[in-house]
């Protein structure tokens, strides 16, 4: 029996996946900014922040005026819960596509460090991760939601690398200190990107099973 | 349905293999639910679906009309007496287990011996005890501010929430060790439905209640346990919370969400 | 006018008519009471006085009265209600409350129903065979009394079972709930909440026994009565007599009937006086059952 709550719901979630598409989009051309070293295209990023943050509000509003007019139960109820926390997430995300601009207009200041080898890797890890992560919220598919929060272990792996790497620039040649710290802030950045798709595989698996796997080690599945 | 955890909670009745019929037709099919004791348990359910048929086996209200029948069992604890076997008195079972309706219906007569009557029968006849007992009863149903300087009054002249709170007294008045609700806010406005289901939840704490209701986000508020029946068969029977948030057999998920009945 | 406002026209003028025409009738049955005892009134008024109530009947019309009539009206009306009234309520409570609802309850119940419409001279019929000489009751009061008992017997059954009708099933369920016996349940709550229909119905039923003359003319109620019955009480022990029941009757319908006969036109007049001392007696026993039924109509509302 189609009802109007289910217009509602199917309306949220158009909501949310306007919001994903411009988060994966606002992460891909901050990482194009810096490889490109495009001032322009990080500003652009910057400003856009702020349809994000529209958006947030938006289905932040949506969600609570679902809950107080409609009562919603069961797995109507954990989709309205996901979807606050998701969009929560999502917001976070393009706050930190922001921050890495912020850092490549001041990395444009000076020139370019070294050839980058593992930030684009690892860019491109996260932003598939990002995109399972909303493909698993559409699909309700809970499997590949586990798989998105056990990829994260080779993102962090590949920031210690990367740490590593920067550190001992630093050693070698204290001049490279400024630049070598703000890619480090970079990695870190998308490696907290990659940290908000894992949170946003296990809401997804919250919502499709019913079982709160939050702030718990996933269980060891294949490998990232 | 899942295994409880048994540590805090008492049983206080179980249905086991329940079958009624209404003359031929069959109207519960096998009903086996558990009653815990200081706990609400509520049953939900389309219209149909049995919830107020079996709830009134639990007080052998059927045995007033001809034709019907019961099979199974109905254990009341802690003598273990099954109140729907051919040997025991129906009389008997309505003594211990009270019942509230869905449309208040207080006797027409006054306030006080509305109260008073289920203690007349089971001759109590000192007037002060009366007294006593009345009082209590009406401070249970939280109605003794309202109505103690005019206990003689017609209980017709009630609103129909105080109406109401005035079975509720009325059924308190004999220490029943089950209660039974029927439904009893269905014909009420909300600020009194709001106050009997405060009730309902102070009044838990003594007794064991179950509760029939038509409004799932009344099942939700008041009771612990929550069973959804479905054409004379228990679906599913839970911890409310799980029922609501998280229910095991889809057909109860879509009688929640409303996709169906 | 657009076609609607005429098809409102129309309606409302058929609405008028109808109120007319409901008017037209009961004034016309009004009309005819009012010719009926307007006649009554022009008749016999001048007979009414303390002498016409206190006399016996007598060869004279102008010294005859209709003491023995009335009393013997009051005190056959209180032989059928002591026959009637318990048997009636008692029936009326087994067959509704009691009574499994199978083919011989149904067969009661359809009895019932035809007793009531059997013709008051077939029931003087039996009960001058059963009564009178199986018996060998005599033509006496007890006789009367229990053949109007009889008489209206049905009419008190079929009255008390729709006043326990009235009792709706929730309030029995109330009582039933809280452990009470069917006894306790009917004792305590059927009877109380059904007393107004019960009062009703037996006051009407009574009111129709008042005016009932067939039955006991074929019992034997005698028309020359120059005599009041035995007091019931006595000297001696037990100080109470039931001596009257046995002594010849007459009752109001039967005098004025004997005093139509004659051919003297006074006799006609007390006739006539005598016929407006028992509509009155019909008007204040019906007003009671409304005054009654009012009362408890004002407590009692479901």
């Amino acid at each position: 029996m189609q009802r109007h709550i289910d217009q509602e719901l199917a309306d949220l979630k158009t909501q949310l996946l306007r919001m994903g598409a411009l988060v994966e989009e606002q992460i891909e051309r901050a990482i194009k900014a810096l490889i490109e070293r495009d001032a322009n295209l990080a500003s652009q990023v910057i400003e856009r922040d702020k349809q994000v943050n529209r958006f947030d509000v938006e289905i932040d509003e949506t969600c609570i005026r679902l809950l107080a007019l409609q009562a919603p139960a069961a797995g109507d109820l954990r989709f309205v819960t996901t979807a606050m926390k998701i969009s929560t997430e999502l917001e976070r995300m393009s706050d930190l596509a922001e921050n890495i601009c912020e850092r490549v207009i001041e990395l444009n200041e000076e020139p370019q460090l070294k050839p980058y080898m593992d930030l684009p890797r690892m860019a491109a890890w996260t932003m598939t991760m990002v995109r399972e992560a909303l493909d698993a919220f559409v699909r309700q598919d809970a499997a590949l939601a586990r798989k998105v929060c056990a990829d994260d272990d080779f993102v962090d792996d590949l920031t210690h690398q990367l740490f590593r790497e920067l550190v001992s620039f630093m050693l070698e040649n204290p001049s490279t200190i400024t630049r070598a710290i703000r890619l480090t802030f970079i990695g870190k950045y998308i490696e907290r990107i990659a940290d908000h798709a894992t949170n946003i595989g296990e809401l997804v698996i919250y919502m499709v099973e019913g079982k709160i796997v939050r702030h718990m080690t996933p269980p060891a599945s294949q490998p990232g | 349905m899942k295994a409880m955890d048994a540590s805090q909670t008492v049983l206080k009745a179980e249905a086991r293999g329940l079958n009624f019929f209404y003359g031929q037709a069959q109207a519960l099919h096998g009903i086996t639910l558990p009653i815990y004791d200081r706990c609400v348990t509520a049953l939900i359910g389309p219209s149909g679906c049995g919830k107020t048929t079996y709830l009134r086996c639990l007080n052998r209200m059927h045995d007033l009309y001809p034709g019907n029948r019961y099979e199974g069992e109905v254990t009341l604890y802690p003598d273990r007496v099954n109140i729907v076997g051919p040997e025991v008195d129906p009389i008997e079972v309505r003594m211990r287990i009270g019942m509230v309706f869905q449309k208040p219906n207080p006797f027409p007569k006054s306030i006080y011996e509305n109260v008073a009557y289920g203690l007349r029968i089971r001759d109590v006849s000192n007037r002060s005890e009366l007294d006593a007992v009345v009082e209590r009863a009406l401070r249970e149903a939280a109605l003794w501010g309202e109505v103690k300087d005019r206990l003689q009054a017609s209980a017709l002249n009630l609103s129909g929430g105080q109406q109401q709170r005035l079975c509720i007294a009325r059924a308190l008045a004999t220490s029943p060790e089950l209660l039974l609700f029927d439904e009893p806010t269905s014909a009420l406005d909300p600020t009194a439905t709001s106050r009997i289901e405060e009730l309902v939840t102070e009044l838990k704490q003594k007794v064991a209640i179950v509760i029939v209701t038509h409004n799932m986000q009344q099942a939700a508020r008041v009771s612990d346990y929550t069973a959804f029946m479905y054409e004379g068969r228990v679906v599913e029977y839970d911890r409310t919370e799980t029922i609501f948030t998280n229910p095991t057999v889809k057909l109860t998920e879509e009688y929640i969400t409303g996709r169906f009945g | 006018m657009t076609p609607i406002q005429h098809k409102i026209a129309r309606r409302k003028a058929l609405d008028r008519f109808f109120a007319f025409e409901g008017l037209m009738v009961m004034t016309a049955a009004l009309l005819v009471l009012l010719v009926l005892v307007g006649q009554l009134m022009f008749d016999g008024l001048s007979r009414l006085s303390w002498q016409f109530l206190t006399s016996f009947p007598s060869r004279f019309p102008a010294q005859a009265g209709i003491v023995s009539a009335w009393v013997g009206t009051i005190l056959v009306m209180l032989v059928t209600a002591m026959a009637a009234i318990p048997l009636g309520v008692g029936a009326a409570i087994y067959l509704e409350e009691y009574a499994p609802k199978n083919w011989a309850t149904e067969l009661i119940e359809i009895n019932i129903a035809n007793l009531a419409g059997v013709p008051s001279i077939v029931y003087g019929l039996m009960a001058l065979g059963l009564l009178v000489y199986q018996f060998r009751l005599g033509q006496s009061f007890l006789t009367a009394g229990l053949t109007l008992g009889m008489l209206i017997l049905p009419m008190v059954i079929i009255a008390t079972r729709e006043a326990i009708r009235a009792v709706p099933p929730y309030v029995r369920e109330a009582a039933y709930a809280l452990g009470a016996t069917k006894w306790q349940t009917v004792r305590d709550h059927v009877v109380p909440y059904s007393m107004g229909g019960m009062l009703t119905g037996m006051i009407l039923a009574l009111s129709r026994a008042v005016g009932e003359t067939a039955p006991l003319i074929t019992v034997g109620a005698l028309s020359f009565i120059a005599f009041l019955p035995h007091p019931p009480w006595q000297d001696n022990f037990p100080y109470v007599s039931f001596q009257w029941l046995f002594d010849p009757f007459t009752v109001m319908p039967i005098q004025m009937f004997n005093w139509v006969s004659r051919p003297q036109e006074e006799f006609h007049v007390n006739a006539a006086a005598a016929g407006l001392i028992l509509l009155t007696m019909t008007v204040v026993m019906n007003a009671v059952a409304i005054v009654i039924r009012a009362r408890f109509r004002k407590r009692i509302h479901w």
